[in-house]
């Protein structure tokens, strides 16, 4: 008999054979017991076939295309390394934004992959299903990656040698950390309008392209490396998000009000997690791409608004917290950075007040706010610190219930107020930052009066290491808390100015541009 | 109107595939960061095999987008010999 051979199949016909027929009705168990987390989040779903990922990617391409994205991004760290690329750093203060990225993004990457893993086992439909399989491959990818490449300044700069157990333990960490932890114990459907949706589409760009070509600017191959590698599974998981949603209020008229409300509590809680990049774009870039504001302006104004005016025929509208989050663009970072700077004791990077050049780009860069709210404040601390009195906070800040950050976010139109609100809830008294956090609050109490606030647990005792002896008269709870988080005081921590890595940057810089 | 956009890590091939989108795409405007390059289109976008293929002077399959690519924004649709960003369907 003869053997033709036949035309290769196309990309559709492809994704059918591999992708959607690979799909059965069970019949030893009901459907039900096999998904049976489908129905308690209200969601109705009739007909699990029409959903398609529109990159039509099948497993085999998967592998193809992801080992070639890891063979071009080993080689670029394998050189960066090789050649001592973090002496061509345009400033070590650079690598105080890299220790926050690997303390509080990279271990979201790994629950990402967990919670993708997870939610992709309860779709009863194959196409989600092996989309959420390979994003969770791609997600424990960018865990790993992220950690390879750090691991290179972890050989000479200080503060990365206990990433994974200050990200359950450092105050600021807890809110990276708690967004998370409420994404993944919530229900599949509501995890992919946070993580698929909300996260991923809405938020993450700003965090990846601005920041990471920033990165780049700044002479960081490594970061630039796994971070553009990152996006580009991101577009897939952008996409996914998208089409998560779509079908999800395609699928039922009765779906929209509960997406709608998930929309809003997941923008305004991914929001709040990125006031940490904002910090990070204008204050910690040595050279900056764009601030904040004009990332805000590119990837959530623009972008947002055009994802958000083509849902609205769904009936879907922008979240609650948007006109809020828009007007905060000019205030948001230097509000954050200015927390950092009085709490440079407490923090395992180094921080510092902003240089005069710095601040000239700043008061450009924000012609409305800097001068008029930022600069005084700065300028008083650069002040002090020159006459030997450089300023650390040494009391603790209350914290919002929902996001943890300290209450330092100014009213929406009085940046010279403090912005609280507060809910009762069987008796006790919660606080916090924003109405959007408030809001998060009175629909699920009975979920976030558990919130592990390091404040509170500070205060409670329970942030000591085992050997902590409270009775002693010298004792000093604030080095105490320290010790816990595994952090060496005057060495991870401080102003940047006079630090071992300053002094070593720059001893090393000179070796590797002259002849000594 | 909206804006759709793309956006590829740039390198030598990534010059060839905006050079492509550019031809096919008039109103494209391409805007150079370091390390990146993004491309955004009014409305909708058309990047196309063939056209990739006559930059790059080698056969070329719509799924190596992935490698260089670094974010995007719009519906997509992706067949054999198209890749497609809209808004509004």
């Amino acid at each position: 008999m003869d053997m033709k051979a036949t035309k290769k199949l196309g990309l559709k016909d492809r994704y059918n054979l591999m992708t959607r027929d690979l799909e059965w009705t069970p019949t030893y168990q009901a459907v039900k017991d096999v998904y049976p987390d489908m129905e308690y989040e209200g969601i109705k779903i009739h007909d699990w076939s029409k959903f398609e990922d529109p990159f039509r990617l099948t497993m085999d391409a998967y592998w193809k295309y992801q080992s070639e994205k890891e063979r071009k991004l080993y080689a670029i760290i394998d050189a960066f390394n090789q050649n001592n690329g973090h002496l061509s750093l345009t400033d070590a203060r650079y690598i105080n934004a890299l220790k926050l990225f690997l303390t509080g993004v990279t271990p979201l990457e790994y629950m990402a992959h967990r919670g993708f893993a997870h939610v992709g086992r309860q779709f009863p439909g194959a196409g989600p299903r092996v989309a959420c399989l390979m994003q969770s491959l791609d997600e424990i990818r960018h865990a790993q990656t992220q950690v390879h490449s750090l691991s290179n300044y972890n050989k000479f700069y200080n503060g990365f040698q206990n990433f994974r157990h200050q990200h359950d333990r450092v105050w600021y960490l807890s809110v990276p950390k708690s967004f998370f932890d409420d994404a993944i114990s919530s229900g599949p459907f509501e995890y992919m309008v946070a993580i698929g949706f909300a996260f991923e589409y809405v938020l993450t760009n700003l965090l990846f392209v601005p920041f990471i070509s920033g990165a780049a600017y700044n002479g960081d191959m490594g970061a630039m490396a796994f971070g553009f590698s990152a996006q580009s599974d991101e577009s897939r998981h952008m996409t996914l998000g998208l089409e998560m949603i779509k079908f999800i209020l395609e699928q039922d008229p009765d779906n929209l009000p509960i997406v709608q409300r998930w929309i809003d509590k997941w923008f305004w809680r991914g929001y709040r997690v990125l006031t940490l990049v904002a910090m990070m774009m204008d204050y910690m870039l040595p050279k900056r791409v764009m601030s904040w504001k004009e990332a805000w302006e590119t990837y959530a104004e623009d972008n947002g608004g055009a994802l958000f005016a083509d849902l609205a025929r769904y009936g879907i509208t922008v979240p609650k917290g948007w006109e809020q989050a828009c007007k905060d663009k000019d205030h948001l970072s230097h509000q954050a950075w200015a927390v950092f700077y009085n709490y440079g004791a407490a923090a395992p990077f180094h921080t510092w007040a902003p240089s005069e050049k710095d601040m000239e780009w700043l008061s450009a860069k924000y012609p409305d706010t800097f001068d008029k709210y930022y600069r005084p404040r700065y300028e008083h601390w650069a002040k002090e610190a020159k006459e030997g009195r450089r300023f650390y906070n040494a009391t603790l800040p209350m914290l919002c219930q929902t996001c943890q950050i300290p209450m330092f976010f100014t009213e929406p139109d009085d940046p010279t107020k403090i912005a609280y609100r507060e809910s009762d809830y069987h008796g006790m008294k919660y606080h916090f930052c924003s109405d959007g956090c408030k809001s998060i609050f009175d629909h699920e109490p009975e979920k976030y009066v558990q919130a592990w606030l390091p404040v509170q647990q500070i205060y409670q005792g329970n942030c000591f290491t085992p050997e902590a002896d409270p009775t002693k008269p010298d004792f000093n709870p604030l080095a105490e808390v320290l010790k816990w988080y595994r952090m060496e005081m005057g060495r991870d921590n401080l102003d940047y100015e006079g630090s071992q890595d300053q002094k070593n940057f720059n001893a090393w810089r000179e070796l590797a541009t002259g002849n000594k | 109107m909206s804006n759709v956009f793309i956006a590829f890590q740039r390198n030598e091939e990534s010059r060839c595939i905006v050079d492509a989108i550019v031809a096919d795409n008039p109103t494209a405007t391409v805007n150079d960061q370091p390390a990146m390059v993004k491309v955004d289109v009014p409305d909708q976008m058309v990047i196309r095999r063939s056209s990739i293929e006559e930059q790059i002077g080698r056969p070329f399959n719509l799924q190596e987008l992935q490698i260089n690519l670094i974010t995007l924004s719009g519906h997509v649709d992706e067949t054999d010999d198209e890749f497609t960003l809209s808004w509004k369907q």
